[in-house]
């Protein structure tokens, strides 16, 4: 963080550094980079909480997206969604008690020709099936998760 | 930085020319983001690997291209300098494809585009009919181009336009030439790029900055990630050019966080561009200096609009402002700023090198050049197609997208994203340009096109848009803010069955005042979807309300699975697939849905053979009918 610029406009930047490294935004985070760049926290919590990037909350080891864009909604992707959410016990944006898995969606990946699809730590699964649901959720939990995404 | 000027570029385009003469054959593996959801780069990697086995390596060329359009058909294969066609390429193939094609000169059928109207195998390219009706001025070279090196867009007269406006054309020259081609906002309000050009050009002021906008946050739409993937050096020229006749030193460039492939290649093509002296202080040798950071966005869809954007660049919450002042006068911290979209970008370069005349040829009076399209949803063809401004919804639909997935009967498509709306199928020949999609309701918007079928519900479609939108909002406005958020619940009771009588009217209520009440783009359009969908569809609503049913059988809680007792084989398919067990059975027996239990997943319809199709969906009077005789028997 040093090298960074004591100013606003670095403050996403800076943000977006914190939650790679960490997975989330720790409290201790907000209170540094406020008296780094001179920002109240509570400016700071209010951008970050603005946006869907930051999180306060660590993610789970591994993290599935389920894509929500209008391609996949007509191809059925609350269904998938649905099947997540059940297999799992969470809600969407929760994460296992185990803290094995967080769930999340997002508004469109742009693959639309594979519709309805999750990403599952950074790998793509298309046009899936409700059925195939189990399958992903298995091939998560027997491998190790390698940090790239 | 190296010196560099003008012959010097063209030294460079001469040599790429020569030595891809030599190298005569090239296999273009396309690396957009939907062929890598396939596994591309594993294809082009075995290529590379098979090539080298086979010492063609001085013959033969692989390049990871930018995204060709047709994703449907990914991983796609084009062999160029003839075009051979290869789609849905496995990396077992590829040993094939080398020694058929490359080597012997041999085409192999097997991996040929066939024509699902004519069974026609289509060998090249061009033949393609996806491709046939486009017109790609823009798009075009990403199947030509390798993102990652500047030297493929030299080679294809990349920085051409540059070297012209630099050391031929004032600044004033290049804002006339750019109003005179007619060329609209490609983001959605379609205002004239040249105007805007000029109105930022005469702010007086120590500073001024271009933003290009690539917060591409529509669902469905993908065009400017491919553009800023595939091609990136020709949004850069086209950003280079206008700070030019604007008079900007500085410029962002402002992608959406979702697009990490539009990042990194936008970002290399940046440092290539400023090695080459094409960015930076005196660019080419001229007096003028320009520089272009990338920002990457945090998620949010405001962030889009074009006051929110430079909040966020500011490191603020992404909140949009009142305007007037118009950003040309008091934009990126309080300086004159000018914001385009990617396309918009990219269109500028091509204008300047074939003329503002040459331009306005194509389309129609008010709409010109091309525009691109995601074509995606219940379509046989999804992907990327750009066509001349007028062309009518039904030749993209059915000529160029192949017609309605698994031959259903296409009920609307949804252009404009979140403030768009429905146009139904009898408006299908409506062209399409900026004017008439406002006339239907709709919008251009960034150029999202979803089109849906008989199975499409549209009240849960309008439903869909209002909970994005309602998520979405700032929550600066009241009227957007709550506004959006009771049409969500009045939607969502209405496909739960507890739609009201006076629900109708209440919607439309509430829309008003929500397009009156909001400051920016996103609240004053958000009512769009619920609109068009009351418009067109009023009697999918009045079902819904009036006689609980979900005619397209989409809404859960107005349909039931029924196992057709004539038609159940007993094969204890669906029996075993059933999440909750909610199936009872024997093997040659028919099995049953115990109602209470059913989650309706939809897993038993899913899973039971087609040959055999004994679980259905009913709605209505036919599902009361059911649910009666199965709580009888029980």
């Amino acid at each position: 963080m040093d090298e960074s610029e004591k100013d606003q406009r670095e403050l996403i930047h800076i943000l977006h550094e914190v939650q790679k490294e960490f997975g989330y935004v720790p409290a201790q985070a907000i209170s540094q980079i406020s008296k780094q760049l001179k920002i109240s926290e509570s400016e700071i919590f209010g951008v970050l909480t603005f946006y869907k990037a930051f999180s306060l909350k660590p993610r789970g080891e591994h993290l599935i997206t389920i894509c929500m864009g209008t391609a996949c909604h007509v191809r059925g992707a609350p269904m998938i969604l649905d099947e997540f959410k059940r297999k799992l016990g969470i809600e969407s944006g929760e994460t296992t008690e185990d803290n094995q898995f967080t769930l999340e969606t997002v508004n469109c990946v742009g693959a639309c020709a594979l519709g309805p699809i999750a990403i599952a730590d950074g790998e793509y699964h298309g046009q899936l099936k409700t059925r195939e649901v189990d399958k992903i959720i298995d091939k998560l939990m027997n491998k190790k998760r390698n940090g790239s995404e | 930085m190296d010196e560099f000027n003008t012959t010097e570029i063209d030294k460079i385009r001469e040599e790429i020319s020569e030595s891809q003469k030599r190298r005569k054959t090239c296999i273009t593996v396309c690396g957009g983001t939907g062929c890598h959801a396939y596994g591309c780069l594993k294809v082009a990697q075995a290529f590379e690997d098979e090539i080298r086995n086979q010492r063609l390596q001085d013959s033969v060329d692989v390049r990871t291209t930018g995204c060709h359009g047709f994703c449907e058909r990914g991983p796609i294969v084009v062999i160029q300098p003839d075009g051979v066609f290869y789609q849905r390429i496995k990396l077992k193939d590829i040993k094939e494809v080398i020694a058929e094609t490359i080597v012997s000169k041999k085409i192999i059928d097997r991996l040929l585009y066939v024509d699902p109207r004519t069974q026609e195998k289509i060998v090249h390219e061009k033949n393609v009919p996806f491709y046939k009706k486009q017109k790609r001025i823009i798009f075009g070279n990403n199947g030509f181009i390798d993102p990652t090196d500047i030297k493929d867009y030299i080679a294809l007269d990349g920085y051409k336009a540059l070297t012209k406006i630099l050391f031929d054309m004032t600044s004033e020259e290049v804002i006339e030439e750019i109003k005179a081609s007619g060329l609209r906002g490609r983001g959605g309000a379609g205002f004239l790029t040249g105007k805007k050009w000029e109105i930022c050009h005469k702010v007086n002021s120590d500073r001024k900055y271009v933003i290009c906008n690539a917060d591409e946050g529509d669902p469905g739409a993908y065009m400017d990630r491919s553009l800023l993937e595939g091609n990136p050096h020709s949004v850069i020229e086209g950003m280079i050019i206008g700070a030019y006749a604007i008079g900007a030193t500085e410029g962002y460039i402002y992608v959406r966080m979702e697009y990490p492939l539009a990042v990194k290649n936008v970002t290399r093509a940046i440092d290539q561009a400023k090695n080459l002296g094409l960015l930076g202080e005196s660019i080419l040798g001229s007096e003028f200096g320009f520089d272009v950071h990338v920002f990457r966005g945090a998620g949010a869809f405001v962030s889009g609009e074009e006051t929110s954007l430079m909040a966020s660049i500011e490191g603020k919450r992404a909140f949009p402002s009142q305007r007037p002042p118009y950003p040309a006068q008091k934009g990126l911290w309080g300086k004159p700023t000018n914001i385009n979209n990617v396309e918009t970008w990219a269109n500028v370069p091509l204008i300047i090198n074939k003329g503002a005349e040459w331009y306005s040829k194509i389309g129609t009076k008010g709409s010109k050049g091309t525009k691109i399209f995601s074509l995606v949803g219940k379509i046989n063809n999804t992907g990327l197609v750009e066509v001349p401004m007028g062309m009518t919804l039904r030749e993209i639909i059915n000529d160029i997208g192949g017609g309605v997935k698994d031959n259903k009967k296409f009920k609307a498509v949804q252009t404009g994203g979140p403030s768009g709306g429905c146009i139904p199928a009898e408006m299908l020949n409506l062209p399409i340009d900026f004017e008439t999609l406002a006339k239907a309701g709709s919008m251009m918007g960034s150029g999202g096109m979803i089109v849906m079928d008989e199975d499409t519900c549209m009240v849960d479609v309008a439903r869909y848009f209002l909970n994005f939108t309602q998520e979405e909002s700032c929550g600066k406005c009241v009227p957007c803010r709550i506004g959006t958020r009771q049409l969500v619940e009045i939607l969502t009771r209405i496909t739960q069955g507890k739609g009201e009588e006076r629900d109708i009217e209440k919607l439309e209520d509430l829309a008003t005042t929500i397009k009156a009440g909001s400051l920016c783009g996103l609240g004053q359009t958000a009512p769009n979807p619920v609109l068009t969908t009351i418009q067109y569809f009023k009697n999918e609503y009045e079902a819904h309300i009036k006689d609980k049913s979900c005619p397209a059988l989409v809404c859960k809680d107005l349909i039931i699975y029924h196992i057709e007792p004539d038609k159940c084989v007993g094969c204890l398919l669906c029996l075993k697939n059933c999440p909750v067990e909610a199936i009872s059975g024997e093997r040659k027996k028919v099995h049953v849905i115990d109602q209470d239990l059913c989650i309706k997943c939809g897993a038993c319809l899913e899973i039971c053979p087609p040959k055999v199709m004994a679980v259905s969906k009913y709605t209505g009077k036919k599902r009361d009918r059911i649910l009666k005789k199965s709580s009888q028997k029980s």
